[in-house]
């Protein structure tokens, strides 16, 4: 097969590239290594910070999407050969193998790994889960139970788990987790309106439209209580509630408490799909182990590889807004060298 | 709590333990309190795992209680480390095991620096000559007492005479373990099992039939922590910890407590009776103490020796409890010989 681009992920940042070339007149291929479109935005449930559902997003990109892209589902590359003649050629694991003028890297990120931050427990005590366990319970609507099966009366959000820790060798913000505590602090609020709602945090990172209001709103509307200080560890007391111990940087005092259910902020970290590409490319990593830009200012879409780019959450963390900006950009800069054949 | 993570994260932080051969560098405070456990340690390795250890008059204190409290500084606290070494080459010995876990850290920290700052060894390996004219070469493999008898935990399962399971009730015993702070909370790395869920007690307790208790204090330290005991205005900082330690596991009706560490025994084993004296305080099921022994002298009364003989009466805390849990025969008279007759408690009798 010959084409002129293949976008690597069917996120949404893959999809709105797709389909933005395509309007400008390419063949488009997207290989996508899930069964479904839509990347991780498809397993949320209510976005920051206006509440919207996130299938509406997902439809909205997918819906544009025209029917001559070719899209490969639940398919990988198992080997990329450059040609250097200016077009690369790619084999699939269905026995394909695509003959590519350019390549668009959306591949986006992985959750992090809960369990190498050890002294938090997850995985170990029963009651310690991840922001992205909670959002696919609450986009099922199912009950918000402990694992003794009552509903919890008093939930901790540990904010930055894998995000600014060099103990984890992940120094960078992972932008997103600040706001989506807030926002799971509201949504457990008002399931569990007798519920307490803390969020240990570093700082707050409210940089978004409407971020800040959506803060305010947690704790003048809501009840929300914030603590900045970082959880030192947490543990299991016989009753499978969990106790964390955590120093209140404003108060100058460590602190001592019991929690029915602690939920772990875990940041982005690169997907296997972008740590593969960038190894077999041959492109630069950058600080976070995402795919390095030419310049981070004024050629954020391009790679050390003439002919690969690079869109959404593959080179760093990003917003949905970001993402689909960043998409938006790279389409141009694609476009600008596919011209030049 | 779900054990299969916990398993994952154990086979993750593994360490060489080297098979024979070993130098063993004693701790300055342990004979004093709690004399037979080195004794046994010994014992253990020569008699039952049959290997070779050296036990050598000639070594000194590692520093650490004197360097963790600022009295004796860095370059000093290194080159008492070199000529420790030193002596372990002069016996042709490569590995080192150490039997307090201050002294493990500070080896550790030591042969970090040595390796991270090398320009440290070189004023070291002067030092050392020019204070005692020896040169010395670091050991091959550096361990932790502890880690021995969980190495061979296995080994010595054939030959206990009794498990950590109550005689009468078939039951296993509520094991409360508690890793000395130095073990791996700053080399995550050389401690088996890492820093937050370590693996070297509960990897004997489990083989031995124990059961643990993971009680939400367990890594909070035993009370000892240097400053807060060595400054006597800063006792009662000692004193809370502990006992911090002993409420939180007193829901769980836990047996024994089993330590790695030689203050670590101490404080628990000692702040219980001041609690007891004090604040008529009781931590253990049905308002009795609980009792706070090493892993050697817990390995040594499974293998069959007297309690008496291995010193167990130097607890404050009195262990005939456990013995009947576990179904160990002894003698009461034995207990308080004394040179002069026998010198009885007066408080937390048996």
């Amino acid at each position: 097969m010959n084409t002129d681009i293949v976008v690597f992920g069917g996120g949404i940042a893959g999809i709105e590239a797709a389909t933005s070339l395509h309007r400008l007149g390419y063949n488009v291929i997207i290989i996508e290594k899930e069964t479904f479109l839509g990347g991780h935005v498809t397993l949320w449930n209510k976005l920051f910070p206006n509440n919207k559902d996130a299938n509406e997003i997902v439809q909205q990109v997918i819906s544009s999407l025209n029917n001559n892209i070719t899209i490969f589902l639940a398919t990988e590359s198992t080997k990329i050969i450059n040609n250097h003649n200016n077009t690369y050629t790619i084999h699939l694991n269905n026995n394909k193998i695509i003959h590519t003028k350019a390549i668009l890297i959306a591949t986006g990120y992985d959750v992090f790994n809960a369990k190498l931050k050890e002294e938090y427990g997850y995985g170990i005590y029963d009651n310690v889960i991840t922001s992205d366990e909670l959002e696919h319970i609450l986009k099922q609507n199912k009950r918000i139970l402990t694992k003794q099966g009552k509903e919890p009366t008093r939930i901790g959000f540990v904010h930055c788990v894998g995000s600014r820790d060099r103990k984890v060798n992940n120094i960078y913000c992972s932008k997103v987790c600040c706001v989506t505590a807030v926002k799971q602090a509201i949504e457990i609020r008002q399931k569990l309106p007798f519920s307490e709602a803390y969020c240990f945090y570093m700082d707050l990172r409210m940089y978004g439209l409407n971020f800040e209001e959506l803060y305010n709103d947690s704790q003048e509307k809501y009840g929300v209580t914030f603590i900045r200080g970082r959880l030192s560890e947490a543990s299991e007391n016989i009753e499978g509630k969990i106790i964390v111990k955590v120093e209140d940087t404003l108060l100058g005092r460590p602190l001592k408490m019991t929690m029915d259910l602690l939920v772990l902020m875990v940041g982005m970290v690169p997907s296997k799909g972008t740590s593969w590409l960038i190894k077999e490319l041959e492109l630069n990593f950058n600080s976070g182990n995402f795919v390095s830009s030419l310049d981070e200012h004024t050629k954020s879409n391009l790679t050390n590889k003439k002919g690969v780019f690079v869109a959404g959450t593959a080179s760093s963390p990003k917003t949905i807004d970001d993402t689909l900006a960043d998409s938006r950009s790279a389409v141009l800069f694609i476009h600008e060298y596919l011209k030049s054949f | 709590m779900t054990k299969d993570n916990k398993q994952k994260i154990w086979a993750s932080y593994q360490k060489e333990i080297a098979d024979d051969n070993y130098y063993y560098a004693r701790s300055c405070i342990r004979q004093n309190f709690f004399p037979a456990a080195e004794e046994m340690f010994i014992k253990i390795l020569r008699k039952h795992l049959n290997k070779n250890i050296h036990d050598d008059a000639k070594h000194t204190t590692c520093t650490g209680i004197g360097y963790h409290s600022s009295i004796v500084p860095l370059e000093t606290t290194m080159t008492v480390v070199a000529r420790q070494f030193s002596l372990m080459n002069e016996v042709g010995c490569e590995n080192f095991i150490c039997s307090c876990v201050t002294s493990f850290g500070l080896y550790l920290e030591v042969l970090s620096t040595w390796k991270h700052f090398p320009e440290t060894l070189s004023k070291t390996k002067n030092y050392l000559k020019e204070a005692t004219g020896r040169t010395f070469t670091p050991p091959k493999n550096i361990v932790h007492a502890s880690d021995i008898i969980y190495k061979y935990r296995f080994d010595l399962l054939p030959q206990l005479k009794y498990k950590l399971i109550n005689n009468k009730t078939q039951e296993p015993l509520n094991v409360a373990e508690h890793v000395g702070c130095h073990y791996a909370k700053i080399f995550p790395e050389s401690g088996i099992g890492g820093a937050e869920y370590p693996h070297v007690l509960s990897g004997i307790i489990e083989a031995w039939g124990g059961k643990i208790i993971d009680y939400p204090e367990r890594r909070h330290c035993c009370g000892f922590g240097f400053r807060q005991y060595l400054i006597k205005a800063n006792r009662s900082y000692s004193y809370t910890h502990s006992t911090k330690k002993f409420e939180s596991m007193q829901p769980y009706n836990v047996d024994l407590i089993l330590t790695n560490c030689p203050g670590c025994n101490y404080f628990l084993d000692r702040w219980q009776y001041v609690a007891a004296v004090t604040e008529n305080k009781l931590f253990g099921k049905n308002n009795q103490a609980i009792p706070v022994l090493t892993f050697e002298e817990i390995t040594a009364l499974l293998l069959g020796y007297d309690p008496w003989k291995i010193g167990l009466q130097m607890h404050q805390i009195p262990v005939e409890p456990l013995l009947d849990k576990i179904g160990i025969n002894y003698s009461k008279k034995d207990k308080y010989l004394g040179t002069k007759g026998p010198e009885l408690p007066e408080i937390l009798k048996y």
